[in-house]
């Protein structure tokens, strides 16, 4: 049977502020066990919360960038459950009036198609501590309780697993601009549970859900997503239900098993958090953070197309990090031609490339974007040295931080380029070619490339390949 | 008369003029607490604990230099035992000073080492509810000096000691004051930090001073009041020299007599002793006036639905994983919760955590939490509209005397009764004061109690000065 998959994803991220959501603690990750608490974060008998200013800055910028209403007036409330990773048994977060609510993020499609996916709200909380198992002692670790935290629940809205993926990538890509969290999935500081269900193409209700959780990466996510597609279609297709439960991947086994179900469900007594006085966020201050939003990926990549004429698919990679796209936008500022889609050849290629070999970000390269701008100046519009030789100057000028034209002085790479020279080179050529210089002659046009690559091969690669094949090409029509 | 007789300010002069010194108060004090505790069972762990809290070496302003003053076993004092008087907080030290008490090392306090008795968690009218045992009242040790600061209003009363702290949630200064014939103050919420306190019901709980006059009153309110960066609660407002309220004179002042507080109920020996306070204060130029707080009959219910709601969440941090008693017989986690919290807990703190926990479930929570929300603001709202024309509130502190160890234990419903005149006011927020305002014919303090609009404790100062300075009720004293 043919069905519509209805998918709605709820995002933890860890604000990076300096101390914790609720006190001085520092958020530092992978420090010495529960060497980060104190009396507050560790629920002490008699302490008491005092919201981070910081953090809501932080998380007020997030909801803005996702086109949330702020709210005005909001407050805290408290989660109770009991859990020894959960010091105070409760967990400070939002519930009725949360921070902000009805954005939206806009998610590309392979097709083309901009799909736009509502947020339903974002919210502040605070994280609990992380349980230890070793053999038969379970050990807490309290440094990460009371990191702050923001939830951000989409819409069911998404369609497909690779819509979730895009959701993902595109908030990622956004939540790294505003510069408020390192959304790495590895250190937990982005966490992400998918809610799940399928109905009858067509159909106006909603199916029965799964909440699936314990994915470790956008991919896990993916995976898990396909495979909870597949079975749940397969449920409906043989007439059976969906159980309403929690599902968790199993990244080795590749599939979901059942956590527990609705009627095990937890009920956690939400009420207002007294230790905490709702507060009033003030238009002034919502139109302050505004305007210290920088350009979001998406609009950059507008401009990117307008201001330098590269094609969207270039500046869709160029502008994936913001600080590889402060980078790019340099060089592409920079560059003394009209014509600017070389230097986002040599970004996305070359130097992506390095970085990729280097595990850091093109912005982190040894090399500044003045010193490229002359390598791609070099290679491109001057012509100095070839394509080739450009690269392993860029790898020599990435190891030792030299400017290219003192490499190429230094290794004398410079192209030949005069034509005394150049002749000299293809006669030696033609001569010692007699055989390749006949079928040529006879209409086989490869044969002028392989001379070609001969003369190169005798200037040890110095010589202007494309001069060389004028030069060529004359002196066999010649004879 | 001994050194342990005199109040906080007249040792302060007798220290000033080096008449006395710190060392000598502290010694009396100590042989004091030695003579009658063991009738009067105000103190906690005076066996096992240190006698007194090393001082501030350098004190800041001085104002309390070399008084000893004696801590609710609630408020957390730094590296020394601080249980809040039950078994599972056996053995806690907490690692830090509540505000209140960092501020009174800076006046130059010296904080006694052994915390008083208390209902557990400060959940009671009696002290009954203490691990450790009822404390005694010192005007008649077959009675309860009220709760849930029993111990801290026993031990004033009792001259073994000079200055006390307690917290009130729903009277637990007031009334315990009253029947132990001491001073006690509920300052208005916000206004003194609740940093260290261990909480009872967060939106309620004030710590207040209770002390042998209303001077004594002033002075440690002047210590301890302030806002507190660390206590989101507080209220960042300018603290007077309450001292400076103290003045003999009442002429002019409006004060509101609401006709829910002298109802059936009330017991016709407090009334009538309540009756000849008013006189008193009008021939001292009061102006009376009969008021209605309409509201004043859902308080105890609605009380008892906050406070409880907000304890079942407070308390539910003392599940054996951090500090305090951990029961572990099995070496599985529900099993640990379980008999951690079934041992370490008494049957009044299970009996309201139970009671909150439901007050807060799925499908209770609209019924119950969030309808007691809007009439707790419709109770303060009745006093938002009295004091538009009045300066403070006269209501007696409890409907009746100290009553027998064991009356009320049998029935919790009675027992909650008891606070029925002094819940309203935390549930408004607003500051009160209990004074000693006479005796029964058995011989037991009564207690009137003074309300004013959030923030004038000066008022109450004021009002409870002048009716002290023209009574002698405060001089009488208990023969243990």
């Amino acid at each position: 049977m043919d069905y519509e998959v209805v998918i709605g994803l709820e995002v933890h991220l860890h604000l990076n502020t300096r101390t914790k959501a609720f006190c001085g603690c520092s958020t530092e990750f992978g420090k010495e066990p529960n060497s980060g608490a104190c009396p507050v974060c560790l629920g002490f008998p008699g302490s008491l919360p005092v919201l981070n200013k910081t953090a809501l800055d932080y998380a007020i910028k997030v909801a803005l960038a996702l086109n949330c209403k702020v709210q005005e007036y909001t407050k805290f409330d408290r989660k109770n459950y009991f859990y020894p990773d959960l010091p105070k048994d409760y967990q400070v977060s939002q519930y009725d009036l949360p921070l902000s609510r009805d954005g939206f993020l806009d998610i590309y499609l392979p097709d083309a198609r901009v799909k736009r996916v509502g947020i339903h709200r974002v919210h502040m909380e605070e994280d609990a501590g992380k349980l230890i198992h070793k053999d038969t002692v379970s050990l807490v670790d309290f440094n990460r309780a009371g990191v702050p935290l923001l939830e951000i629940v989409s819409e069911p809205q998404m369609n497909s697993a690779q819509e979730a993926y895009e959701y993902l990538t595109v908030l990622k890509s956004i939540i790294q601009y505003l510069d408020v969290s390192d959304c790495d999935m590895e250190k937990g500081s982005l966490r992400c549970d998918a809610n799940i269900s399928l109905r009858k193409k067509g159909a106006l209700e909603l199916g029965t859900k799964t909440e699936l959780k314990n994915m470790n990466s956008f991919k896990a996510i993916k995976e898990a997503l396909v495979f909870e597609i597949e079975r749940q279609g397969g449920l409906l297709d043989s007439g059976k239900q969906i159980i309403q439960e929690t599902r968790l991947w199993d990244p080795k086994e590749l599939k979901t098993i059942s956590m527990r179900t609705k009627e095990e469900a937890k009920d956690y007594r939400y009420f207002p958090e007294p230790d905490l006085p709702p507060f009033i966020i003030k238009p002034d201050k919502i139109n302050e953070i505004k305007k210290a939003i920088p350009e979001l990926p998406r609009e950059k990549m507008l401009r990117f197309i307008k201001d330098y004429g590269i094609p969207e698919y270039d500046a869709k990679i160029l502008v994936s990090s913001k600080k590889d796209a402060d980078f790019a936008e340099k060089c592409l500022k920079e560059f003394p031609d009209t014509n600017k889609k070389p230097v986002a050849n040599w970004l996305i290629g070359p130097l992506a490339g390095a970085a990729g070999n280097r595990a850091c970000a093109i912005s982190e390269l040894r090399i500044s974007p003045a010193d490229l701008i002359g390598l791609i100046d070099l290679v491109e519009k001057k012509q100095a040295i070839s394509n080739l030789t450009g690269k392993s100057v860029l790898e020599d000028m990435l190891d030792t931080g030299e400017p290219a034209q003192k490499i190429i002085t230094e290794k004398n790479l410079a192209q030949i380029s005069d034509s005394g020279s150049l002749n000299l080179i293809v006669e030696e050529t033609i001569k010692e070619n007699p055989a390749s210089v006949n079928d040529y002659r006879c209409g086989k046009v490869n044969a002028l490339m392989f001379l070609v690559g001969q003369a190169m091969k005798k200037s040890r690669g110095k010589a202007n390949p494309k001069a060389v094949q004028e030069i060529l090409k004359r002196r066999l029509a010649d004879a | 008369m001994e050194l342990y007789n005199l109040t906080a300010h007249e040792l302060l002069g007798k220290i000033k003029n080096k008449e006395v010194s710190p060392e000598e108060i502290f010694l009396a004090l100590k042989k004091r607490i030695k003579e009658v505790d063991c009738k009067v069972r105000a103190y906690v762990r005076a066996d096992k604990s240190e006698e007194r809290i090393r001082e501030s070496k350098n004190p800041k302003t001085g104002l309390l230099e070399g008084i000893p003053v004696s801590i609710k076993d609630n408020i957390c004092t730094d590296n020394c035992n601080t249980e809040c008087c039950s078994r599972i907080l056996e053995g806690f030290k907490p690692p830090y000073d509540a505000t209140v008490i960092k501020k009174l090392k800076e006046a130059g306090a010296v904080i006694l080492g052994f915390k008083t008795n208390m209902d557990e968690f400060a959940f009671g009218s009696s002290t009954e509810n203490s691990f450790f045992g009822s404390t005694r009242n010192p005007w008649d040790l077959e009675r309860v000096p009220g709760g849930s600061s029993g111990g801290s209003a026993a031990a004033v009363a009792a001259n073994e000691a000079i200055l006390a702290l307690g917290s009130d949630t729903g009277g637990s200064i007031r009334q315990p004051a009253s029947f132990c014939g001491v001073v006690g103050l509920k300052p208005t919420y916000g206004r003194v930090s609740r940093y260290g306190l261990i909480a009872f019901a967060s939106s309620l709980d004030q710590i207040g001073p209770i002390t042998k006059d209303v001077r004594d009153n002033a002075l440690l309110m002047n210590c301890i009041s302030g806002y507190d960066p660390m206590d989101s609660t507080s209220v960042d407002t300018n603290v007077p020299d309450y001292t400076q309220a103290l003045v003999n004179d009442i002429k002019g002042i409006k004060i509101g007599i609401p006709e829910e507080y002298f109802v059936a109920g009330l017991d016709p020996e407090v009334r009538s002793v309540l009756e000849e306070s008013i006189h008193k204060l009008k021939a001292l130029g009061a102006d009376f006036k009969e008021i209605s707080l309409p509201h004043t009959e859902y308080a105890v219910p609605v009380y008892y639905i906050i406070a409880t709601a907000e304890a079942s969440s407070n308390l539910a941090r003392f599940d054996g994983v951090q500090y305090g008693l951990r029961v572990d017989k099995t070496r599985n986690l529900i099993d640990m919760y379980k008999n951690t919290r079934a041992e370490g807990f008494g049957e009044e703190a299970k009996r309201r955590i139970i009671l909150g926990t439901f007050a807060l479930s799925h499908g209770y929570y609209d019924a119950y939490y969030l309808r007691a929300l809007k009439v707790r603001t419709l109770i303060k709202q009745d006093f938002d509209a009295a004091f538009k024309e009045l300066d403070c509130i006269l209501t007696p502190t409890s409907p009746t005397p100290a009553f027998k160890i064991g009356e009320k234990t049998a029935d919790p419903l009675k027992m909650y009764l008891s606070d029925i005149y002094t819940i309203s006011v935390n549930l408004a927020g607003i500051p009160a004061i209990s004074v000693p305002c006479g005796f029964t014919k058995k011989g037991l303090p009564v207690g009137l109690q003074i309300l004013a609009r959030p923030f004038a404790e000066e008022m109450l100062f004021r009002v409870a000065h002048t009716y002290e300075q023209n009574t002698c009720w405060h001089k009488m004293e208990p023969k243990i």
